[in-house]
């Protein structure tokens, strides 16, 4: 199979990745080569066999509800002074619109 | 026209009142400052990792046994895929194909009707951040503030049937739900603080039709009130619409307080390719039937079943007994005052808290839990009323007395001020002969025919009994006197 | 000094031959003589590693000192250190200084191992060559015309070139290993859940797994008892006992150590894709082996041949989802010019990320989109099940696998960069270690036209301390690892 480049303007704006037309029809050469090595996964009738999610066979392991003392502001000051913009504690984006 | 069909179903976002967050250590106590309860891994600093707090997957199956569902024995968390600033990670972490609840049921009381909607499944999450527009008052300059305290607080999904036929019924699920919830100690069902959240996916469909129409899902409503109106003007809208030869598109919608309606979300309008898959971070949930069996144990006796015991044991009506399982407060509250008062003057008990009390908590707009008499206390004032000891009118007396003193018993109070029933004759009798002597009009009006002026009579007994007077004895002995 | 391995180092520290301040100092004297030739390192801070210096050497001088103490260590720049910038090779994080300790690097400093500095690599670890770094290439010390592997080819170039005595990497798809062979390096990769990925900046979650590389097996192993060990923050963390890794190497034995050991040869290690001289190079280490006293049998990963295909499934899916956390909002590269949150976003993300990592973020979206999930991601993680019976079948009847490293020895810089499948395929020996959660090691076996070769053993789950030991044995007889690159030997 092959994508189209519809498919990869869509596939970039789910991955918020803004793509110019050019990028595009380039990246869609790149993809399709990638893809056509990913086919060779077609041949193989894997009926019946479970879906291996995970390196290991583990349970999850569970942590007690045992809450941390709250941050006075020490450790927010340090979070934020890697932010890119922040004011009152809150980390600052353009406006949301629900 | 032909008569519409409302089909609701209803999912539910329910903060599950643990002290730490779903995956991070975190308080998710409310009201801290911003960013305050955001700890690295909340604000999902590159290389940190999730871990799963036991005691919201034991509240998840708290739910489910309190329901009749399925435990499932291993579930799975999944990443739901979509970028927002709320949502640090870029996805939230919930269940989907696996979810650790499966089925169940919830009884619904719609007027004087008892009706079952069916569970499809309940699942473990965390919840978003909050986006905020000011902050103490001054605006961000038309940027967005991103509180991330909220941030992976654990929530059980709670997802219905499409088994609601009108917004009553709907909103009988969710204060049916919001009590259960409650009542096993799995939500602290604060609503104006979001701990209890419905999503109604609502479609209308010609009465007689198999197939459901379009639906479209009012997200977020935070009151009963909210679940009501969104629904009633959703409704309304669609058959409009429909109507008038328009199509219904599917759409996640948000209900307006302010003008009453619903309109589209468009942050949502390309979001519905969220990419679900198992999240390699965490492993799957088994969950054992000896844990299982615990928690069962553990579990209060559930409403449904304590109000068919208040009915058997108690000899309540159904009605009754309804009121009085409507939260796991209100029917501890009620067998405190029984348990006192004793098991033959559980109707008292009944009336009592239905009656001058729940008037008293409306009135101050308070919840039971914060009643300003103890079960006890209303208890002994029962027992007074039932063996005679005190009269109705003297009990009410005896009631806001109690209201004002933590401390002090019925009896205690019955003895200081004196409020004793009087039932004998003698002082009775000297009661009346006083009464009938300072009132000979209202004798004359009685003689001439006037049944009227015997209440009168009565009346005036009691007044200058000061209420003690046993009322039974009174009219009895006035009759006597009078024939 | 340089010459000398992590347990002579630490005797030499512990005899006070040479101080941490002074050992640190040297390496650092080293980087700054030759790094501009290789770029191995992103950030240095002399300062900060001699502070740690002069604690270490506190503590060698109470008597205090744990297994590495005072000891250099360098790290992938893909592990969190509390104040020290942490890029992950990307633009993205560029200025990003962590504010907490990856559990790798807290134990390594409970150890007593002083941080010499960051290493370059693959930006986020997607590469095999070092050429997809935002800070540039890494060249190979052996030839620095040559790439050095990837994507832990900072460490690796550090170590080769003797910039660090050893260092830390991360391979999801053979990033310790084929850098290990390409750079003449023993380099381990552990079975998956023995070294705790908290604060090592996820690729792919259910591959990702730290390890080391230094000059020998002996190094590794002692690396390897202090980076290995359970930790409650990672859910896929193994609660094991502990266990010291050195044990069978530190065990004597006489001239046929390895006398019981059964060794597998796949069929598919050794068909026609790779270059002949690293083929009689991997045939000559087999003799050596059975000199060692191994039996050597016949055996067969029939599925192998799939697993470059499901991991360009598999590790891109989990990528896309745990690369969205970078989106310009709390931390890292936010693009200077947009006009809407979504604009904000996708221009942050098309400005701090470089070409190979957008490529794999949109395979990774494209496979788990609505209508593809089924047929890419589900039969993909099928797939990966069949490599990992494929496994538990060989392991029945072999104690190790044994094959090549990688198809070739390095290769020049840019002869792959501009075709992708091209150097996704130089990881074709050791992706189905990591589908499988097995742990790997490959160590020097000789030089093909001056370049290393690198021979890569198998092992099956929590068998480290006899891989390494399989490795260290030959390594007593077939000293390759010995061997310095000239122009750095100074
Ligand atoms: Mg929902
Ligand atoms: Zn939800």
């Amino acid at each position: 199979m092959s994508l189209t480049l519809e498919q990869v303007r869509r596939v970039a704006h789910l991955a918020r990745i803004e793509i110019s037309d050019g990028e595009a029809s380039s990246t869609l050469g790149q993809l399709n080569e990638i893809f056509a090595l990913i086919e060779k996964m077609q041949t193989v009738e894997t009926q019946g066999i479970e879906p291996m999610a995970h390196a290991q066979e583990m349970v999850q392991r569970l942590r007690d509800d045992q809450p941390e003392t709250t941050d006075t502001g020490e450790r927010r000051a340090v979070f934020q002074a890697i932010a890119p913009e922040t004011s009152d504690g809150l980390y600052l984006v353009p406006k949301v619109i629900e | 026209m032909k008569p519409w069909e409302i089909v609701i179903g209803i999912e539910t976002h329910v903060q599950l009142a643990t002290q730490a967050k779903i995956f991070s250590a975190s308080s998710t106590a409310f009201g801290a400052g911003p960013n305050l309860q955001a700890s690295a891994i909340d604000i999902a600093l590159p290389g940190v990792l999730p871990v799963l707090n036991k005691t919201a997957v034991e509240f998840a199956i708290r739910f489910g046994l309190a329901t009749g569902s399925d435990i499932a024995p291993r579930s799975v968390f999944a990443r739901k895929n979509y970028f927002y600033p709320d949502l640090p990670k870029g996805y939230q972490i919930s269940q989907y194909e696996l979810p650790v609840v499966i089925g169940g049921q919830l009884a619904i009381q719609v007027g004087n009707q008892t009706r079952t909607v069916r569970l499809t499944r309940a699942h473990l999450e965390e919840d978003a951040g909050k986006s905020l527009h000011e902050i103490s008052g001054h605006s961000l300059r038309g940027k967005s503030g991103i509180d991330l305290n909220r941030a992976g607080t654990p929530l059980l999904e709670i997802v219905s049937e499409p088994d609601m036929r009108s917004s009553a019924e709907a909103v009988a699920y969710a204060r049916a739900l919001h009590a259960l919830v409650r009542w096993i100690g799995i939500c602290d069902g604060n609503m104006q603080e979001g701990s209890f959240r419905c999503d109604a996916n609502v479609s209308v469909r010609p009465l007689g039709q198999r197939e459901f129409g379009t639906r479209r899902e009012i997200k977020n409503l935070n009151s009963f009130r909210f679940l009501q109106q969104a629904i009633d003007y959703e409704v309304r809208w669609q058959i409009a619409t429909l109507e008038d030869g328009g199509k219904i598109e599917q759409a996640t919608v948000l209900f307006d307080a302010d003008s009453g309606e619903t309109r589209a979300m468009r942050s949502k309008e390309d979001a519905h390719d969220y990419r679900y898959f198992p999240d390699p971070d965490l492993l799957p949930l088994v969950i054992d039937r000896g844990w299982v069996d615990r928690i069962r144990a553990e579990l209060p006796e559930l409403p449904t079943v304590k109000r068919q015991r208040l009915v058997s044991d108690y000899g309540l009506s159904d009605y009754d007994a309804a009121v009085l399982t409507s939260s796991l407060e209100m029917a501890t509250y009620f067998e405190g005052a029984v348990a006192m008062a004793g098991k033959p003057n559980a109707k008292i008990c009944a009336n009592w808290v239905m009656g001058e009390l729940s008037a008293r908590l409306n009135r101050d707009g308070r919840e039971i839990d914060a009643a300003p008499l103890s079960a006890s206390q209303l208890g002994g004032l029962v027992a007074r009323i039932a063996d005679g000891t005190i009269s109705t009118p003297v009990a009410r007396q005896v009631f806001d007395a109690l209201c004002e003193d933590p401390a002090v018993s019925a009896d205690e109070i019955i003895n200081r001020r004196g409020l004793r029933q009087i039932s004998d004759s003698d002082a009775l009798e000297k009661i009346i002969d006083e009464v009938l002597t300072a009132h000979p009009a209202m004798v004359e009006e009685f003689r001439a025919g006037k049944e009227k002026a015997f209440n009168a009579l009565v009346g005036q007994a009691m007044k200058a009994s000061k209420g003690r007077a046993n009322p039974h004895q009174i009219n009895e002995l006035l009759r006597r006197k009078l024939s | 000094m340089i010459d000398s391995s992590l347990h002579q180092l630490a005797e030499a520290l512990a005899r006070k031959t040479i101080s941490s301040v002074e050992l640190t100092q040297l390496y650092l004297d080293r980087i700054a003589r030759h790094d501009r030739r290789l770029n191995a390192y992103i950030t240095v801070d002399a300062a900060a590693s001699l502070a740690q210096a002069r604690l270490a050497d506190r503590r060698l001088a109470q008597g205090e000192g744990g297994p590495l103490t005072g000891i250099p260590i360098a790290h992938k720049d893909i592990f969190c250190a509390a104040g020290w910038r942490t890029t992950c090779g990307s633009r993205m994080l560029e200025n990003f200084v962590s504010p907490y300790d990856a559990t790798v690097i807290r134990r390594f400093a409970e150890a007593g191992a002083v941080l010499l500095g960051k290493t370059n690599m693959d930006e986020f670890a997607m590469g095999s060559s070092n050429e997809t770094s935002f800070f540039g290439p890494v060249r190979n010390p052996w030839d620095v015309s040559c790439v050095p592997g990837g994507s832990s080819g900072g460490s690796a170039a550090a170590v080769a070139a003797r910039l660090a005595p050893a260092a830390t990497g991360t391979d999801t798809g053979g990033s310790i290993r084929q850098p290990a062979a390409l750079c003449n390096l023993t380099g381990l990769k552990p079975t998956y859940g023995l070294v705790s990925r908290w604060g090592m900046i996820a690729f792919a979650s259910s591959l990702d797994q730290g390890g080391t590389l230094a000059p020998s097996a002996a190094d590794c192993a002692r690396l390897l008892n202090v980076m290995a060990g359970f930790d409650e923050r990672d859910s896929t963390s193994l609660n094991r006992p502990t266990e010291d890794y050195c044990r069978e190497i530190d065990t004597p034995q006489d001239d046929k150590p390895l006398a019981g050991l059964k060794i597998g040869l796949p069929k598919q290690f050794f068909g026609a894709g790779s270059d002949p001289q690293v083929m009689r190079l991997v045939d000559e280490a087999i003799v050596d082996y059975q000199r060692l006293g191994a039996e050597i049998v016949d055996t067969s990963l029939p599925n192998m041949d799939l697993s470059v295909a499901a991991y360009y499934v598999i590790a891109p899916a989990e990528a896309s989802s745990n690369l969205a956390r970078f989106d310009g909002v709390r931390y890292g590269y936010r693009a200077s010019e947009y006009r809407d949150l979504n604009e904000m976003y996708s221009r942050s993300r098309a400005e701090g990320f470089g070409a190979e990592v957008k490529r794999r973020l949109l395979i990774g979206t494209y496979v788990l989109s609505h209508g593809y999930y089924d047929a890419y991601y589900l039969q993909a993680q099928r797939i990966r099940r069949l490599i990992a019976n494929d496994f538990a079948e060989a392991f029945r009847h072999c104690d190790l696998l044994l094959g090549p490293t990688s198809p070739g020895t390095a290769f020049k810089l840019g002869a792959k960069a501009a075709d992708p499948v091209q150097m996704y395929l130089s990881d074709i020996y050791t992706i189905a270690v990591n589908l499988a959660g097995l742990p790997g090691i490959s160590l020097p076996c000789g030089f093909a036209d001056g370049l290393p070769v690198g021979l890569q053993l198998i092992g099956n789950y929590f068998s480290e301390a006899r891989l390494l030991n399989a490795a260290h044995r030959y390594q007593q007889v077939q000293p390759w690892h010995l061997r310095l690159p000239p122009a750095f030997a100074e």
